[in-house]
């Protein structure tokens, strides 16, 4: 095991799968020669060289468009799509053309891509760089979406993501990118489509994404030390496809079910979790589900508000405490 | 401009008879398919919307004649014609449009996405402008792959005021990639006059300086010539010096689509087109070159037997299967999105 960045584990998946696999190419703005602004693909133009690391214009459809024109044509491009937020400059390419050309050409063509994007909030950018917009893409039939909280997660499903005959929408937080962790020497590819259980509790079950994996486990341990509450968090990893089975499970054992989310309140990934709880584990549940939430706002750019608007790990304490008492 | 004034020749030119008889069976094949097109939309037995190309045929012809079966093309909603031209089946075209099992993508896809991959065709793009990028993008495939192969992509006048224009343009220009673009301009912008909306009077042509491209404006209604400047700027695209721009003039003689009577077009240029409509001028070329009538006439009836042959495949074949719904979402051929 070694320890790597979050931001590092973004290069390790990509080297790894283009040491493998001649037709994997990477695209987007300043990902080659600058290695990426948030310094995601730092080294990969050396290794691999500029026909297979491409810096591209600020032009976010000629990038998605090239990687479909490429992935329908036998590459499995990797195109960075710089700030989530710059997803809604490129959504036709997204949602009218990735995600419906297989279903549309009845089989015809096949999209192997990933779109990797740097997504959240916390870093005091402001409402147009700071959003979760994980739910646009889930909303959207014919897209996988993944949102990784761990650099072994970031490395293992972004060469899942990059291997899978699907599109993917691969969204790095970019308030993880310098956190550390182990991440398994050698080849490592996780599976698409699984949750992770990040602690095991026995008295409440909290389902988090991205940066509020870690803000749930540490609302975890307070609830534990300072409550003796006993708390399971599901690191959901994957909204699509969505390993219902693990997250059931777990929510049947403790009877209370919250989800944390970053994404502003309406139409939340948790939202879809909670009616599929609700409709299915009715009988399980020992009290109402909980959404933590932001509020149904634009994100403010003051680091005071920002603090305030994102789901803490003060407010998960706060927010079980109360549905509890 | 390139006209027939300046590329008129004789039949035993570098173009030669076959082709020219090739380009004439390609050009009225399309003309049959798109009137037999309406005529099952006034049947009711089309639904939906089409978007007819006839009176635009001799860019879709031109163009495919010079393609080599491995090229790709990329087309708009108004596509039925760069489809057909490529070589898809007929019957999977009217069935496609008809929405039947035996349509191109089993009925999934409707009029305005056809798409046939055995024959190159890499499908019909109904959101304006979103085909160009992926056009060049396949092209990047190409040169990085090294494989001789070119993307065409056609699209209308109205593209050029869209911003993926200007992106694919630009970016197709920077990495030098083996794509041409067709621009079809047939003088309106859907219900607009293209004029009206453009600030330049050509809207392809005019911009190309822009990419570090050559102005290319042709007569699109005059096969030769389209023939002639496709396999130059595909010839170009193949031996690595980069993209190309063209613009050919076309009129289109019915309305956008099916719910426009085009009434906002003036008599005087509807008639002036319908002068210049490409086929019976290319038919007089012919027979004037020493093509006989009799062989212009069998072909003509091979082609309109063929088309009567599709539509009754297409009508007697069944609707999509139920279970088509929830297939293909997935490359594992289904939708699951949870387990």
């Amino acid at each position: 095991m070694a320890e790597l960045t979050y931001r590092d584990a973004v290069a390790a998946g990509i080297a790894q799968e283009m040491e493998r696999d001649n037709s994997v190419v990477c695209l987007g703005e300043d990902i080659a020669a600058a290695g990426g602004v948030f310094k995601a693909t730092v080294g990969l133009l050396e290794k691999f060289g500029p026909l297979r690391v491409r810096d591209t214009p600020i032009a976010e459809q000629a990038i998605l468009g090239a990687a479909m024109g490429a992935a329908m044509t036998g590459l499995r491009p990797v195109a960075e799509i710089m700030f989530s937020d710059f997803l809604a400059v490129c959504w036709d390419m997204v949602a009218n053309e990735i995600a419906k050309t297989r279903y549309m050409t009845n089989g015809q063509i096949s999209l192997p891509l990933v779109i990797r994007t740097g997504n959240g909030g916390g870093s005091r950018f402001g409402a147009q760089h700071s959003q979760s917009v994980e739910n646009w893409a889930m909303a959207i039939p014919g897209l996988k979406v993944v949102a990784p909280s761990t650099p072994a997660d970031v490395k293992g499903l972004l060469a899942a993501a990059i291997r899978d005959p699907d599109p993917v929408v691969f969204f790095e937080h970019k308030a993880l990118y310098a956190t550390k962790g182990e991440v398994p020497d050698g080849e490592h590819v996780d599976t698409l489509g699984t949750a992770a259980i990040r602690r095991q509790g026995s008295d409440v079950t909290i389902a988090a994404l991205g940066l509020m994996v870690p803000r749930a486990l540490e609302a975890a341990e307070r609830l534990q030390a300072e409550h003796r509450i006993s708390a399971t968090v599901i690191d959901v990893r994957s909204l699509v496809p969505l390993d219902t089975r693990t997250i059931f499970a777990e929510i049947s054992k403790t009877g209370r079910f919250y989800t944390v989310e970053e994404n502003p309140r309406l139409c939340g990934w948790g939202a879809e979790i909670s009616s599929l709880v609700a409709e299915e584990l009715f009988w399980d549940l020992d009290a109402p589900i909980t959404r933590i939430t932001t509020p149904h706002v634009p994100l403010p750019a003051a680091d005071r508000l920002e603090d305030l608007t994102i789901p803490s790990a003060a407010r998960i304490v706060e927010t079980i405490l109360k549905t509890i008492d | 401009m390139r006209t027939a004034a300046n590329s008129r020749t004789e039949m035993n030119d570098e173009i030669g008879a076959e082709t020219r008889l090739a380009l004439y069976r390609s050009q009225f094949a399309i003309r049959s398919v798109e009137k037999r097109a309406y005529d099952l939309f006034l049947q009711n037995l089309i639904k939906g919307t089409s978007h007819l190309a006839i009176g635009q045929e001799a860019v879709a012809a031109g163009f495919a004649m010079s393609m080599k079966p491995e090229d790709w093309s990329f087309c708009t909603y108004r596509g039925h014609a760069h489809t057909l031209a490529r070589g898809a089946s007929m019957t999977g075209v009217l069935g496609e449009l008809m929405g039947r099992e035996c349509g191109l993508m089993g009925g999934k896809g409707g009029s305005m996405h056809l798409t046939d991959i055995d024959n190159g065709v890499m499908g019909s793009y109904a959101i304006v402008g979103a085909h160009l990028p992926i056009a060049m993008g396949a092209a990047w495939s190409a040169q990085y792959r090294g494989t001789d192969q070119v993307a065409v992509c056609f699209f209308g006048d109205g593209t050029t005021n869209i911003g993926a224009f200007h992106e694919a343009l630009s970016m197709a220009s920077i990495w030098k990639l083996p794509v041409v673009f067709v621009c079809e301009n047939n003088l309106y912008m859907e219900y607009t006059p293209i004029a009206a909306v453009t600030p330049v009077k050509n809207p392809a042509a005019d911009r190309a300086s822009a990419y570090g491209l050559d102005r290319i404006l042709i007569d699109g209604n005059d096969v030769d010539v389209v023939y002639r400047t496709a396999r130059s700027a595909i010839a170009r695209a193949r031996a690595g010096a980069g993209p190309s721009l063209i613009e050919a003039l076309t009129y289109r003689h019915h309305g956008h689509s099916r719910a426009d009577p085009a009434k906002y077009r003036p008599t005087e240029e509807v008639a002036a087109w319908m002068k210049r409509d490409p086929i019976p001028l290319y038919r007089q070329r012919l027979i004037e070159s020493g093509v006989g009538e009799p062989t212009i006439l069998a072909m003509e009836e091979e082609i309109k037997q063929a088309v009567d042959q599709a539509t009754d495949a297409a009508k007697s074949s069944p609707p999509p299967a139920d279970e088509l719904i929830y297939k293909d979402v997935w490359a594992n051929g289904g939708w699951a999105w949870r387990n």
